[in-house]
């Protein structure tokens, strides 16, 4: 692998529920290897995939990991902002003071812009 | 233009394995470069050696070996994601005690940084299914 001394500005957007799909674990690991090869990145949480924030998991209880700790390890790999889907958390029912990373909430044009601002949209 | 394809659907549901196949062809007949083909989760299953489709089906597999051994394109599968689904080559084989590889030699396993990279040193980086 080439040295990683071009950085682009990476947007990585997480839709799935943290449980129901392989993808979320995936995206989580994808976060973390993004953190430890010092990228610039943002995670965008939509739809379902705002469920991953929730605090208190016990991912034990269906024999898996709890997703909800390894997202509370990004602020270690310097992840760059943690931005979630304003309508998402009202659908939801969700307070961001409650969930497991701090969080900047989008929609509308403030959502529009971070999608158009980036180098890569990373959808998974 | 440089661009790197993202692979996030399985070859046996949907069609965005078979759309990634078609976009990486179209990609280098252009004149584009394709850094690398990043399979991940179920996007794994693209590289079986052993899946059996129809035989009135378009085939799943040769697409992307004639890519990379005519063309050349790196074709990465996710490790995590590889290992789960039985997805091994030699080496992992080996390793793990099972019988025998289940992916084609057309495809390598390699981690996450794979895709870091990719996403580094593209200008485009492509997402199919998922």
């Amino acid at each position: 692998m080439a040295e990683l001394t071009v950085k682009k500005r990476i947007v990585i957007v997480i839709r799935h529920a943290p449980y129901g799909h392989s993808m979320a674990r995936a995206c989580v690991d994808l976060a973390l290897a993004m953190g430890a090869f010092e990228q610039d990145f943002d995670l965008l949480f939509m739809g379902e995939g705002v469920l991953q924030l929730l605090p208190h998991q016990d991912a034990g209880a269906i024999g898996l990991k709890n997703i909800g700790r390894a997202l509370s390890s990004l602020p270690l790999v310097d992840v760059d902002a943690v931005y979630v889907d304003a309508s998402a958390l009202a659908r939801y029912g969700l307070n961001e003071q409650e969930l497991v990373l701090p969080t900047v909430p989008v929609e509308g044009d403030s959502l529009h812009r971070l999608l158009c601002d980036c180098d890569h949209l990373v959808g998974c | 233009m440089i661009y790197s394809l993202l692979v996030n659907s399985s070859p046996a549901s949907g069609h965005g394995a078979r759309t990634a196949a078609a976009f990486a062809r179209e990609l280098l007949a252009a004149g584009h470069t394709i850094r690398r083909v990043f399979f991940l989760d179920a996007g794994t299953f693209a590289g079986s050696t052993n899946a059996v489709f129809p035989q009135d089906e378009a085939d799943r597999l040769q697409p992307w070996i004639d890519l990379a051994e005519l063309q050349g394109v790196e074709l990465v599968l996710c490790i995590s994601s590889a290992l789960k689904r039985g997805m091994l080559d030699n080496t992992e084989a080996h390793r793990y005690e099972r019988e025998a590889a289940t992916i084609h030699p057309a495809f390598i396993i390699s981690g996450l940084g794979q895709l870091v990279d990719a996403c580094a040193h593209s200008d485009r980086l492509v997402t199919f299914g998922g």
